[in-house]
């Protein structure tokens, strides 16, 4: 196996990085591929709590940097999942204790044993982002359909484009009502994309299951929000899942530009 | 107080800050930087700086950082010289200048070859300007792409948007009220030409449309291309 290593990330705080990281490492297990996420969000760790793993961390990313315990030894393996690893983000540092470079060396010793890493990253654009971003193949950018999350996603975007290795990129929008965008009270994922015209990879829609799931710490995969994340998993993994009537923007003249690829 | 990693030093186009390419990390570098700059900060205060780095690689992130630290002090860097080619590429996506040769007014008046023909140089940006990135420019700005909420453009001359204009634009800058600017799609969030402001009209179901801003009977006035 070689892992493919996909950074989720977003510029603004709290629009849902640490959720889809967790709902999508859920789908990929439960669609029976091994999967290893990452809390780069040191100092502030939360993807342990959202996957009800915060009991059983013994080691933590710092301590596998610096050099304390293997990798492999740091790895949590999922309650019901057994697909589902976590190597947890340390509390009682920052963001400074770990570099770019030693972020890539800890995930180029875990890609043989997965199919998929998914690294949580932090908000913001400091070094917290560059950890996160350095062991990347490809990104997910989370918004949801407020102008500043859309700006700060911009931001992002500019950042990842003026970066060399000119990493894929693909948008998630999250928490979206539809019935506030028929009444074209909400940013619509066409409104979105126009600003950011990088490619969509899913909607999910505001889906109080959510909460009520990562306060439980066990991802809900029957709620509408799971069934999207699922649908995100299935794409990424190169399957045609078409977007469905509820992921839908507003009329049926976008849709058919999204069709075309508008 | 030398120091053997960097110089400065006055040149025809304003100041020339040398730095040599094989001593120290970049982080070091703009620290002394800011240290020279802040010994005799009233003296640099305004200054235009062009910056030499010879060989040195200097990634975008790392332009940024001295941009910032020149910014900071309210030192304009308008042009990066380098013999390296990521250097130059990181210096053109923040719309620098990559050559000492200015075409400065006085030049244009004493080649006065064909009037026709005389006017600023100008740079071509072929992407779209994202929140967050900066040009700058004493000639013209011609961007083939958007230009996002939160960039922003100040050019000595006229902008031009084979686009849609969204963010900061600032025409004119060094007060040239004959400037104009052009977008496909012309909505800027704040749109100033030389000393005037204005920003778009709050009119959300408007249709995209070609328009060329410039000042007119001493406000900014926004046509329709077809009109």
């Amino acid at each position: 196996m070689d892992a493919r290593v996909i950074t989720v990330t977003s510029g603004k705080g709290g629009v849902g990085k640490t959720t889809t990281t967790a709902n999508l490492a859920a789908a990929f297990a439960m669609l029976g591929r091994q999967v290893c996420c990452i809390d780069a969000d040191i100092g502030l760790r939360n993807l342990d709590l959202i996957l009800g793993l915060e009991s059983r961390i013994v080691y933590d990313i710092v301590d596998v940097v610096e050099g304390r315990c293997k990798p492999r030894q740091a790895l949590i393996r999922h309650k019901y999942l057994p697909e589902l690893y976590l190597i947890p983000a340390a509390q009682t540092r920052d963001k400074t204790s770990v570099s770019p470079t030693q972020m890539a060396q800890v995930v180029r010793e875990l890609r043989p044993d997965f199919h998929f890493i998914l690294i949580d990253s932090p908000a913001g654009i400091e070094r917290g982002f560059r950890n996160a971003i350095a062991p990347a193949d490809e990104v997910l950018i989370v918004t949801n359909p407020e102008v500043s999350a859309v700006r700060d996603a911009d931001r992002i975007v500019g950042l990842l484009e003026a970066d060399t290795r000119r990493l894929p990129m693909r948008l998630v929008i999250n928490r979206v009502k539809a019935d506030m965008v028929r009444r074209g009270e909400m940013l619509s994922a066409d409104d979105i994309i126009d600003i950011l015209s990088i490619s969509l990879i899913g909607i999910i829609p505001d889906d109080e299951n959510v909460l009520i799931a990562g306060n439980k710490g066990t991802p809900d995969p029957n709620s509408k929000a799971g069934q999207a994340f699922r649908n995100i998993a299935r794409r990424l993994m190169g399957e045609e899942v078409p977007f469905v009537e509820l992921e839908d923007s507003s009329n049926i003249l976008s849709k058919i530009r999204r069709i075309f690829g508008g | 107080m030398a120091d053997e990693a960097l110089s400065i030093k006055g040149i025809r186009e304003g100041l020339l800050l040398t730095i040599k390419p094989d001593v120290g990390e970049w982080p070091e570098i703009a620290t002394k930087v800011a240290e020279r700059i802040d010994e005799q900060r009233a003296f640099f205060k305004g200054a235009r700086m062009a910056l030499d780095v010879g060989s040195r690689i200097v990634r975008h992130d790392e332009l940024d950082s001295m941009k910032a630290v020149l910014t900071n002090r309210e030192i304009t860097l308008w042009a990066v010289i380098s013999s390296s080619e990521t250097t130059l590429t990181a210096a053109r996506n923040f719309g620098l200048e990559t050559t000492l040769i200015t075409h400065n007014d006085e030049q244009l008046e004493t080649t006065p070859v064909n009037p026709e023909e005389a006017g600023l140089p100008g740079i071509v940006i072929a992407r779209t300007l994202r929140n967050g990135r900066s040009v700058r420019n004493n000639g013209h700005v011609i961007i083939h792409g958007d230009v996002n909420p939160g960039a922003e453009i100040i050019a000595g001359g006229s902008v031009f948007v084979w686009g849609k204009l969204r963010g900061n634009v600032h025409a004119g800058a060094n007060g040239d009220e004959t400037a104009v600017v052009c977008a496909l799609d012309l909505a800027p969030t704040q749109l100033r030409i030389a000393g005037y402001v204005t920003v778009s009209p709050e009119d959300k179901r408007r249709k995209p449309r070609p328009e060329i801003a410039s000042v007119r009977e001493g406000r900014i006035v926004a046509i329709a291309w077809n009109d």
